[in-house]
């Protein structure tokens, strides 16, 4: 019994010989992990931050385009980019277009998220500041983002790592991150054992991920 | 008084939230050196007229000139009118995520452009003369209320405005811290600073004011003198209000 489960997911030659595939599928996931997690925060953090001026047409546009891209399955998003918008001329790799079907995802719940932490920073904050004598934006630098980044570091890394882990969507259209790996290699061998070596790749990968998040919270968690 | 032009001069100051007119008309002229103290129920417009001198409030219509310069021009660079006006807040407003001597340099850094040596050289100066020279690297979380109120002062002072305005400065601090931040601002006085104090600390009106001003129902309805104000007021309902609150 044991043996043939043994042998049907741990079975070493299989691994051995996948294993130069998922470690280049792990090095491959590693960089569109991070690529979405830059040009995601970045992109919700400025979106919140224009929301900020309170331009009526501009934040109605924000919140439009936010809650489509919160609604939306990503990976909808990411077989519209690949295989829908070359018809209208605009063509990328599976792998930009996986990044950046993540990476607006990623921003738009970020913005919200953002937005959220800026309101949550009392008024009198503002007053106060701006009773100094620093403008709108020096307010928001330096007296009001620093407050708000705080309270939103717990909902900012559970949401990041959900998205992150969202990379594997990129096997549907082939990008060659671990799970695209792993499958090819199941296919090949008709053994998923290369599928094992996907789940422990993800766990080598994401287990420090979750760690971080928990010592960014703990680190900028501060009392009142 | 003296006759030396004024620094805050107000002029048919109107405001209205909505419907609701707050201010209806009110003139005042604070002058170099002087305490003015204002007083009256609340809803009154003690607070709005305050923060209408900074433009905290927009005004309604009316002028307000700080130093002889229009506030309410366009055009009027309104954070260097700001630097020269001082405010302290109800519920002093530090920030939680510096300490005493980051809030008290922040804007010295960052609108005066002043480096973080010279601006701490001058950050220790004003937490000094609040009797807070030893609490430089508290946080606001750290410090007693009247303590992060003398901050709020310190952080106000650290610009060298030309008036300081007091919007109930001691309403939210635990009657025996109040006497600490009092103390403050009695030295303040005594070393020549303007202010406009809104406050219900009446004994200290009483010692410290040059002149009182009552206001009711968005109008200033008498001023003077504290010992005339409150001993011998001609409108019958200032008398009340102080019987009122005079436990």
């Amino acid at each position: 019994m044991f043996a043939r489960f043994a042998d049907t997911f741990f079975n070493l030659e299989v691994m051995q010989q996948y294993l130069p595939k998922i470690i280049e599928g792990f090095f491959v996931t590693v960089q569109l992990a991070v690529a979405v997690v830059a040009a995601g925060l970045t992109t919700g953090l400025v979106l919140a931050v224009v929301r900020a001026f309170r331009v009526r047409l501009l934040n109605f546009f924000i919140v439009i385009a936010v809650d489509m891209l919160r609604a939306l399955q990503p990976l909808v998003i990411i077989i519209a980019f690949y295989f829908a918008l070359p018809n209208v001329g605009v063509r990328m790799s599976a792998f930009v277009a996986t990044w950046l079907a993540l990476a607006l995802v990623l921003a738009a719940f970020a913005e919200e998220i953002f937005w959220a932490g800026i309101l949550a920073v009392p008024k009198g904050q503002w007053e106060a500041a701006r009773s100094t004598g620093l403008g709108f934006l020096a307010t928001l630098r330096y007296v009001v983002l620093p407050q708000a980044v705080r309270i939103t570091i717990p909902p900012l890394t559970n949401r990041t790592i959900a998205i992150t882990k969202g990379t594997a969507l990129g096997a549907v259209v082939a990008v060659g991150e671990i799970l695209y790996q792993a499958q090819s290699g199941y296919s090949f061998s008709y053994n998923p054992s290369p599928l094992t070596l996907g789940a422990l790749a993800y766990l080598v990968l994401f287990v420090p991920v979750v760690w971080f998040g928990r010592w960014v919270e703990t680190r900028f968690a501060w009392k009142r | 008084m003296n006759d030396s032009k004024p620094i805050l001069s107000v002029r048919g100051l109107h405001k209205s939230f909505g419907a609701l007119e707050v201010l209806k008309g009110v003139d005042l002229d604070v002058r170099p050196r002087e305490l003015v103290f204002v007083i009256g129920p609340s809803g009154s417009g003690k607070s709005t007229l305050l923060r209408c001198c900074n433009r905290l409030e927009e005004p309604g219509s009316g002028s307000i000139r700080v130093e002889g310069v229009d506030i309410m021009a366009p055009g009027v660079n309104i954070n260097a009118v700001r630097r020269r006006i001082g405010m302290v807040f109800q519920q002093f407003n530090l920030y939680p995520h510096l300490d005493a001597l980051g809030n008290v340099t922040l804007a010295l850094r960052k609108v005066e452009g002043k480096t973080r040596a010279v601006a701490e050289t001058i950050g220790r100066g004003a937490l000094a003369r609040v009797g807070l020279a030893e609490k430089a690297a508290a946080y606001p979380n750290e410090l007693s209320g009247g303590q992060q109120q003398r901050v709020a002062i310190a952080r106000a002072l650290a610009l060298e405005p030309a008036i300081l305005l007091f919007d109930e400065p001691t309403s939210a601090l635990d009657p025996e811290l109040v006497g600490s931040v009092l103390n403050v601002m009695r030295e303040l006085r005594e070393s020549g600073m303007t202010m406009v104090v809104v406050s219900h600390e009446m004994r200290f009106a009483r010692s410290a004011a040059d002149r009182v001003i009552f206001m009711d129902h968005g109008a200033i309805l008498e001023q003077g003198l504290p010992e005339k104000l409150f001993n011998a007021p001609d409108h019958p309902r200032i008398r009340d209000f102080l019987a009122s609150i005079e436990h």
